[in-house]
């Protein structure tokens, strides 16, 4: 590593400068020339504006492929971040796509720019590995996220989720920090690497364990781990529709991924063990605990919610147990699925809230709302069943191949058995996970509509977002090859 | 060319499903198409199998990364199965011919459960066998909640998520199995042919038998069964009890017997008497056979006295599994076949000769109505199928029970005994079932009008009455596919040099 200039800085972040310069250009835009025009042709054309510029940055990202190093792990571009940030940046797509047919605020341009600037965040936030990135990053991404769940400004509910995820946020961030601040000390330098070699020397080290506990507070905060989800149903009912897709969908990606390379390369040497008969102190069992929590807590509370919404929440709390499984397991197979995992949930999340956010006008929330959707809407109904079997891990869709992948990373130890407790709770789960995600199909497909009710219309963009996301998930579970190759290509890129 | 029973099937889903127009009369035609060609194909499959072999279909990479194939093949255990599956699927449309609300997405949807299990019998790697094995449930869900009867939506729910936890144990054992044999690979033949070490069999073979034995009905994880064929419109029913239960006890042999053989070794150690999973599970197949045969003795609605006894019934099934000889083997699997021919025969009949004319299932109200005299078709099918059903000769369940029984007195004496007196009872409940529902002391009230039986229940009553009478009087037929396939590679290590 070598000093760096800033031809240098400006040639790595290219990609997330188109995507800044993007936010700018629509906010401009915006506040000038569209001041006059309807709500309908602001929405248009901001989200119009941000889905190129973010289509712009994919561009540059897959024709100039930069990659390189900074001084203390402060940006760090290979192919496996670039992937992720690509996988972000077509959520971000998507996400604009639902947007662009609202009119639920007339701060169109702040709305769109916010979008752009979390992504913008999620980017920088998967390509670094100095604590000091991480930690402003986190705060960058969360600001935009709390400003863009409170939005809408004529829903208390909005404000209210606003409140508590800006006072949750702040809280596991102080955390966060201050456990960063403990390896800091230990280690003498920002650096995971660094950071890395200092644990190693020093595996048993009181300080580390304290350190450990608290990024794994902070981390468990942003993921929505059990026991730190308070806020996600909250703002999952409560924020505007496509931000909370956003929090749902990309914001996830972004925060697993980080934390994975957090563990991965900083604190390998502190995993310790969390298979049965094997038991050593470290993060893999504290992680273990937390997987087992989310599960349990997640699918369990899930089965009584009316909300789906919130149903979709207390989920995503289970998935994000299933997902630390291959946190768990920390080898290079449970990277390889953990970002397999995370990006098809995100997609199918994506979908599910899409789903949502077209019937914005029907005021739906309660399940018992898609009463007979299958009449008044075949096709949301379809892209519906879908995403919800994928995320109960249905064959042949995605879901179902990032679990079979993440259980089998699980097993795939030197004892095969010593993780297989938690495959099956995993399996248990997947179980009752099943039991409600069939309770809304059923809504929609058993029941016939209310008479008296009309046909439901849904936007062109969300038509065609929706139904690009749901071929994205029986195509990436039909063949999953297509993007399991790249990932495993880069990840054993990234870890030489 | 067998395989194109899985794709016409799903071709016929969405032509079903796609095609504009209401017309429920093109739609029962689509279906009754499809499920003739698939018929026709397995015939043909059948007729040409060259003896003991196995064909292989297609095989193509599908996840090269993971030595994931994509390879449908068949032997003579799958041809078996494939041919019952023909024959319920085209005896469900011609029953199923009624039914006219929803009559696109019900055929749409009952297609989907048939291109899904034709896809279960021939698949020979073990991902892609799950695969159709979950693509299985969800058609299986609405078919209920949506066509169904009594408590339609509970029973639905409850026998997907008996599926599902099913097919959760299979999916841990799969994994394990993929990760412990090291060999990239989930190929049948190749990890049936992979010397596992006995410590992981013995945890393997119990999680996957019983995942694939909720399926098959197995007690004490059948209560899903009855409910649900209860609640099932008459061809799911059919299908249900005549086919889906079919493919736990073919994942049983198929999967736990053949990779995990040495699971069924004795542990060297006794806990409550049992000395290995062998003797487990035989005893809860048995359990099965009595108290599925006692508890059909006292039901009250009919359709739960023909769901009962399919628990009785897929005990024997599962009883010639845990004999491990050839003779309990080939009649374990000659029952699947007969009983998935019964099963159909007697739903049918309770289902939609019988309730969709007198609306009611009540044995107390069915006994006060003169239906021998007035639908005399439905009442000699009755007679026909309960005849086969308790086994007399003549009839394919003779053959299948008896193999099964000789096979058990061979492995476990006093077990035979037991499944012997489950016969007796069942007995009992069909005499007292047929007594009740035909040959009662009509009311005085003056006789309803009733719909007389129309010709696709004549056609699918004679299909199904044809197959079981020409397979009692002439087992060889199949039995020519059953006993190569088990002496064949697959099952060698079982076999170890020689029969158990």
């Amino acid at each position: 590593m070598n000093a760096a200039g800033y031809p240098e800085l400006l040639w790595l972040t290219a990609p997330e400068i188109v995507v800044a310069l993007a936010a700018l250009l629509v906010l401009v835009l915006d506040l000038s020339l569209l001041r006059r025009s309807t709500l309908a042709v602001r929405f248009g054309a901001a989200t119009l504006v941000a889905s190129l510029g973010c289509l712009l940055a994919v561009v540059v990202l897959l024709k100039f492929p930069a990659q390189g190093d900074l001084p203390a792990g402060m940006l760090v571009v290979n192919p496996l971040t670039q992937l992720v940030q690509m996988a972000l940046l077509g959520l971000a797509i998507l996400i604009l796509l639902l947007v662009s047919s609202t009119r639920f605020s007339t701060h169109v341009g702040e709305y769109c720019a916010l979008i752009l600037f979390a992504t913008t965040s999620m980017m920088l936030l998967v390509s670094t590995q100095n604590l000091l990135v991480i930690f402003i990053t986190i705060e960058f991404l969360s600001l935009s996220l709390y400003i863009l769940t409170g939005f809408n400004k004529q829903s208390q509910a909005s404000a209210e989720a606003g409140l508590k995820y800006f006072l949750f946020g702040g809280m596991s961030a102080g955390i966060l920090l201050f456990g960063m601040s403990l390896l800091y000390g230990l280690s003498g330098s920002l650096a995971l690497d660094r950071i890395a070699l200092a644990v190693k020397a020093s595996p048993g080290d009181p300080l580390l364990t304290l350190a450990v506990v608290m990024v794994v507070t902070g981390f468990g905060f942003k993921i929505a781990a059990a026991p730190f989800h308070m806020w996600a149903p909250e703002v999952y009912q409560g924020a505007p529709t496509w931000s909370a897709t956003l929090v749902a969908s990309s914001s996830k990606v972004a925060s697993f991924f980080a934390l994975f390379v957090f563990f991965f390369v900083g604190l390998m040497g502190a995993a310790g063990s969390a298979a049965r008969g094997a038991y050593s102190i470290g993060w893999a069992p504290l992680i273990a605990i937390v997987a087992v929590a989310s599960m349990l807590w997640g699918n369990l509370a899930a089965i009584a919610q009316t909300s789906v919404r919130r149903l979709l929440a207390y989920s995503a709390i289970g998935h994000a147990g299933y997902m630390l499984i291959a946190l768990v397991a920390h080898n290079q197979r449970g990277f390889v699925s953990l970002v397999y995992y995370v990006i098809t949930y995100a997609l199918a999340t994506v979908g599910a809230f899409g789903v949502l956010a077209a019937l914005e006008d029907e005021r739906v929330d309660s399940i018992t709302d898609f009463r007979g959707l299958s009449k008044r809407a075949p096709d949301l109904s379809f892209c519906l069943l879908i995403f919800l079997l994928s995320l109960a891990g249905i064959p042949p869709l995605a879901g179902f191949f990032g679990k079979f992948y993440v259980f089998v990373s699980a097993l795939d130890g030197a004892d095969h058995s010593s993780l297989l407790w938690l495959v099956l709770l995993a399996l248990a789960m997947s179980v009752v996970s099943f039991y409600y995600y069939l309770k809304v199909l059923k809504q929609a497909y058993v029941f016939e509509p209310a008479t008296g009710v009309a046909a439901i219309r849904v936007p062109a963009t969300t038509r065609i977002a929706l139904w690009v996301t749901a071929a994205l998930v029986v195509l990436l579970g039909c063949l999953p090859d297509l993007l399991l190759d790249r990932i495993a290509n880069a990840i054993l890129d990234f870890i030489s | 060319m067998l395989a194109w029973t899985i794709y016409l099937s799903f071709m016929g889903a969405a032509a079903v499903t796609l095609t504009p127009g209401k017309s429920p009369t093109v739609a029962r035609l689509t279906a009754l198409l499809t499920t003739l060609a698939g018929l026709f194909i397995a015939i043909v499959a059948v007729a040409h199998h060259p003896s003991g072999g196995t064909v292989t279909l297609v095989r193509a990479p599908w996840m090269p990364r993971l030595g994931i194939e994509y390879h449908l093949a068949a032997d003579g255990i799958s041809l078996v199965l494939v041919l019952l599956t023909g024959l319920a699927a085209v005896a469900g449309v011609l029953f199923s011919w009624n039914i006219e609300t929803r009559v696109k997405d019900f055929f749409g949807l009952y297609l989907l459960l048939i291109g899904a299990v034709y896809g279960v019998f021939l698949s020979f790697d073990l991902f892609l066998l799950f695969v159709f094995y979950e693509l299985a449930i969800i058609p299986k869900y609405f078919l209920i909640a949506i066509w169904g009867s009594t408590r339609r939506e509970y029973a639905a729910m409850k026998l997907v998520l008996y599926s599902f936890a099913g097919s959760a144990l299979v999916l841990a054992g799969m994994v394990a199995a993929y990760v412990v044999s090291g060999q990239r690979t989930l190929n049948l033949e190749a990890l049936a042919h992979f010397p596992f070490s006995p410590h992981f069999q013995m945890w393997a073979f119990p999680l996957v038998f019983v995942g694939f034995a909720v399926l098959a009905g197995m007690w004490p994880f059948h209560t899903w069964a009855p409910t649900g064929h209860a609640a099932a419109p008459t061809a799911a029913s059919m299908l249900l009890a005549g086919v889906v239960m079919k493919l736990g006890a073919y994942g049983c042999l198929r999967v736990a017997i053949m990779l995990f053989p040495h699971g069924l070794d004795p542990w060297g150690f006794h806990v409550l008497g049992f000395g290995s999973w062998q003797q487990v599970f035989a005893v809860l197949a048995v359990i099965g056979i009595v108290y599925g045969a006692s508890v059909a003795l006292v039901q009250k609605d009919l359709k739960f006295v023909v769901g009962y006894s399919s628990v009785s019934h897929m005990g024997f099934v599962l009883l010639g599994l845990m004999t491990l000889n050839q003779i309990g083997l080939s009649g374990a699997v000659y029952q699947m076949f007969s009983h998935g021919i019964i099963a159909g025969l007697l739903f049918a009949v309770v289902g939609r000769m019988v309730y969709d004319r007198t609306h009611t299932r009540d044995l107390g109200e069915l006994s006060r109505m003169p239906l021998a005299r007035t639908i005399p078709f439905a009442a000699v099918t009755f007679v026909l199928a309960f005849m086969a059903s308790i086994g007399l000769p003549g009839f394919s369940g003779f053959i299948a029970e008896l193999e099964v029984l000789v096979g058990s007195w061979r492995a476990f004496p006093w077990m035979a005994w037991i499944a012997g007196f489950g016969i007796l009872v069942g007995i009992a409940f069909s005499w007292r079932a047929l007594q009740a529902t035909f040959f009662g002391e009509p009311a005085a009230t003056p006789e309803q009008a009733m719909p007389p039986i129309t010709l696709p229940e004549r056609l699918g009553a004679c299909l199904l009455l044809a197959s079981t009478i020409v397979l009692g009087l002439y087992p060889r037929l199949l039995m020519d596919l059953i006993l190569p396939s088990l002496n064949g590679p697959l099952f060698e290590q079982l076999r170890q040099g020689g029969w158990r």
